[in-house]
């Protein structure tokens, strides 16, 4: 009950965060710290077979030897990685033992009644009301994916497999060992090992070969338990000639200490398929005192391996104390295309570092980078990015774009571009601009009769507009209201 | 009274740039006010519109009845006060439909009216822009962005027109136009004058007034009114200039 009371508290000061409730519900949580058993315990719940727990292993060996990076233009402590919890899942009152994953797809397991409120609350209709949806919803709640909706239709009538990466490695073993850690293996850096290590649930979608995905599939995380690391793997893979739009959500409730978020993602896209991924990002960002709030430690990197494929991130991230993500792409593909479009915005003490890469090895490959940075509060924003011709990449082209926008004068923007050419035939364009959200301009909104945080946000929108409308329509509406939401109390 | 300033006092950065100036308005009637540079003309219409940087020092300044210097700048605006800025300010991203929308339902909403949906706002925004012979692609194009200094003030014009004040300042709207763009914003004058609004021109020009008949002209200097009078003060400006007048004031 205590720590009901203290959340409710932590509410009440928090009010400009509105997914920061908790839902209190039976879970089985793992006591905190991390060890080799801890990796076989994990395992061994989500009853794995032995070459995943062999992947999990060799990654955990090989995280003891990695130090924590602190390159980022981001200050954190260096994390007690024994103070986590590296396991939680709500439990399912009729099936409390191992069997519960295997038997997951073959009989959908009943949703904890709390956890499929939780999900209702953050608009994200579980069950029968999710089968008529618009789109499909893979729902991952702590360690764990409760429900995937539409996932049977998908499969019978398009043969498109969306399920959670735990029945994948269940029932599709081949697909999963022939993609997992291709783009991103397991040594690439010191979180994405921790997550191959630890890896709870993600999403898994692969596309058949000349499909084009009917809805959009989406997931949505949510992180319930305090001092819990969620450490989701995705693996999107689109054969060749299809197509399919991807969407994430997230959120989490209110705490006064930093949890963990390491995930990683990996996209393959074949000859002539497109990927567009979107994200949504909404973690607790933490108080004015830099208490709490999510640590966002993320890679994310999609391969266009055929020629013509074509891979588009599209990011608004608005929550998060740090975040430390660089979804990039790699263009091996010949003229393949690989795009970019980001909104990331800081305030009160948020420090964002994010940016992509884009590493063009293919003929004739192109990649665009947008970036719309935009500081408020006391808070850091730093774009960060790499453009890297090979020699193979005859004709290339890259064309990148960074705005900074400042509110406020006790924030700030950064901008690293980091540019390697290695072909002389290849074309690259740099544009960055910073500006201030001006007194004149405020002045102006105000002597129209428009009140200053309309103004505000008004003003924002309009400067990430060409990213926003890379954006799913009903995602783009989201996220001009959850900048409005963030941008509250910006100006003093 | 529409507006009562009395012995209004203001600094800027800490200089004094108005000095107890007093001017009352009258609804239905048109003031200009003339001085050369750097006399507070632009500063009256700043403090009068609520520009933050200003501070006032001493004075006082009714609208309607209400302590003006007690309001925000957006709850003047909503009151139907309205400034024509010099150097209209550009938003980017933001397209000048949706920034008149939001004005105009904000002032709506502070009226206690409903808030205009797109198609009652698009109507009611076609008429504001005939009358003042405007294209129609004034409305997709960003906020200001790329218009030519007659653009915007004839944007500015148009918000006028749209937000209905009582009473409007046109600081040195006529200011870097050219002949064509002088006459727009005269049109728009002309066609918004009733019984109960009332303008202040803010100018450093007689050109302006050539087209649009001012009732008082009043010579502001030094940061207050030294002298107020008809069109003959007009005539004595361009004959004697401001300094000999203000001496014998």
């Amino acid at each position: 009950m205590q720590t009901q009371v203290e959340i409710v508290d932590l509410l009440g000061a928090q009010s400009t965060y509105k997914e920061g409730f908790f839902t209190k519900t039976a879970v089985e949580t793992f006591a905190k710290g991390l060890t080799e058993s801890v990796v076989r315990a994990i395992s061994a719940k989500k009853n794995e077979p032995q070459w995943m727990l062999d992947f999990r292993l060799a990654a955990y060996a090989h995280w003891l030897t990695l130090p924590e990076p602190h390159w980022a233009k981001a200050e954190y402590q260096p994390l007690d990685y024994q103070d986590y919890s590296y396991y939680s899942a709500p439990q399912c009152g009729n099936c409390a033992n191992e069997a519960c994953a295997s038997a997951g797809a073959v009989s959908e397991p009943e949703i904890d009644p709390e956890v499929a409120k939780a999900f209702a609350a953050l608009g994200i209709h579980l069950g029968a009301e999710g089968e008529e949806a618009e789109i499909a919803v893979d729902a991952i709640f702590d360690s764990v994916s409760v429900s995937t909706t539409k996932s049977r239709a998908l499969l019978e009538k398009h043969g498109v497999i969306f399920c959670s990466f735990s029945e994948a490695v269940q029932h599709y073993p081949a697909l999963v060992q022939q993609y997992l850690g291709t783009v991103v293996p397991h040594h690439d850096n010191f979180f994405a090992c921790l997550n191959a290590a630890v890896a709870s649930d993600g999403t898994f979608v692969y596309i058949p070969k000349g499909v084009s995905c009917p809805v959009p599939l989406s997931t949505y995380f949510r992180i319930n338990e305090a001092k819990t690391g969620q450490f989701e793997r995705t693996i999107v893979i689109a054969d060749e000639g299809s197509s399919v739009s991807y969407i994430e959500g997230c959120s989490a409730p209110v705490r006064d200490s930093y949890q963990l978020h390491a995930a990683v993602v990996e996209v393959i896209v074949h000859a002539d398929a497109e990927v567009k991924y979107s994200t949504v990002q909404n973690w607790y960002p933490g108080d004015d005192n830099c208490e709490g709030g999510i640590l966002n430690f993320v890679t994310k990197r999609g391969v266009c391996k055929g020629a013509r494929s074509k891979l588009s991130w599209t990011q608004a991230e608005t929550g998060s104390a740090i975040t430390w993500k660089y979804p990039s792409c790699i263009l091996e593909g010949d003229d393949s295309v690989g795009e970019f479009y980001s909104v990331a915005l800081t305030n009160r003490r948020q420090q964002a570092d994010t940016g992509t890469k884009m590493i063009h090895i293919g003929k004739r490959t192109k990649s665009t980078i947008i970036s719309k940075g935009i500081s408020a509060g006391k808070s850091e924003n730093v774009y960060r990015g790499l453009v890297k011709i090979l020699p193979t990449a005859e004709g290339a082209r890259n064309f990148t774009q960074c705005d900074s926008m400042l509110i406020g004068k006790q924030c700030g923007a950064h901008t690293f571009p980091y540019l390697e050419v290695q072909n002389a035939t290849a074309q690259v364009e740099h544009e960055a601009t910073t500006s201030n959200v001006g007194e004149d301009q405020l002045f102006y909104c105000a002597q129209r009769g428009i009140r200053e945080e309309d103004a505000i946000s008004m003003i924002v929108n309009g400067f990430c507009k060409e990213v926003f409308q890379k954006l799913p329509l009903e995602f783009a509406v989201e996220a001009e209201k959850l900048l409005a939401i963030s941008l509250e109390g910006s100006v003093g | 009274m529409l507006l009562q300033v009395e012995n209004l006092q203001a600094t800027v950065a800490d200089k004094e740039v108005l000095r107890g100036l007093t001017l009352n308005i009258k609804a239905g009637e048109v003031h200009a006010i003339m001085g050369p540079n750097g006399a507070g003309k632009s500063s009256l219409a700043s403090v009068l519109a609520g520009r933050e940087d200003y501070d006032v020092t001493g004075g006082s300044a009714v609208f309607q009845g209400e302590d003006l210097l007690e309001m925000d700048p957006e709850a003047r605006a909503q009151a139907g006060l309205f400034l024509a800025f010099q150097y209209p300010v550009e938003i980017p991203g933001v397209s000048n439909k949706l920034f008149l929308q939001t004005a105009l339902n904000a002032v709506r909403a502070a009226k206690g009216l409903p808030a205009l949906d797109m198609f009652e706002f698009s109507q009611f925004v076609q008429e504001k822009m005939s009358l003042l012979g405007m294209r129609q692609e004034f409305l997709t194009r960003d906020v200001n962005v790329g218009f030519s200094g007659g653009e915007k003030k004839r944007n500015d014009m148009l918000q006028m027109a749209l937000l209905e004040p009582s009473l409007c300042i046109l600081d040195e709207t006529d200011s870097g136009l050219d002949i064509d763009a002088l006459k727009a914003v005269a049109q728009g004058v002309n066609a918004m004058r009733s019984p109960d609004r009332s303008f202040v021109l803010v100018t450093h020009y007689q050109r302006l007034l050539e087209y649009v008949a001012p009732d008082v002209i009043h010579i502001l200097y030094q940061g207050r009114i030294v002298k107020s009078g008809g069109m003959e003060l007009v005539a004595q400006i361009e004959e004697q200039g401001y300094d000999a007048i203000a001496a014998a004031a």
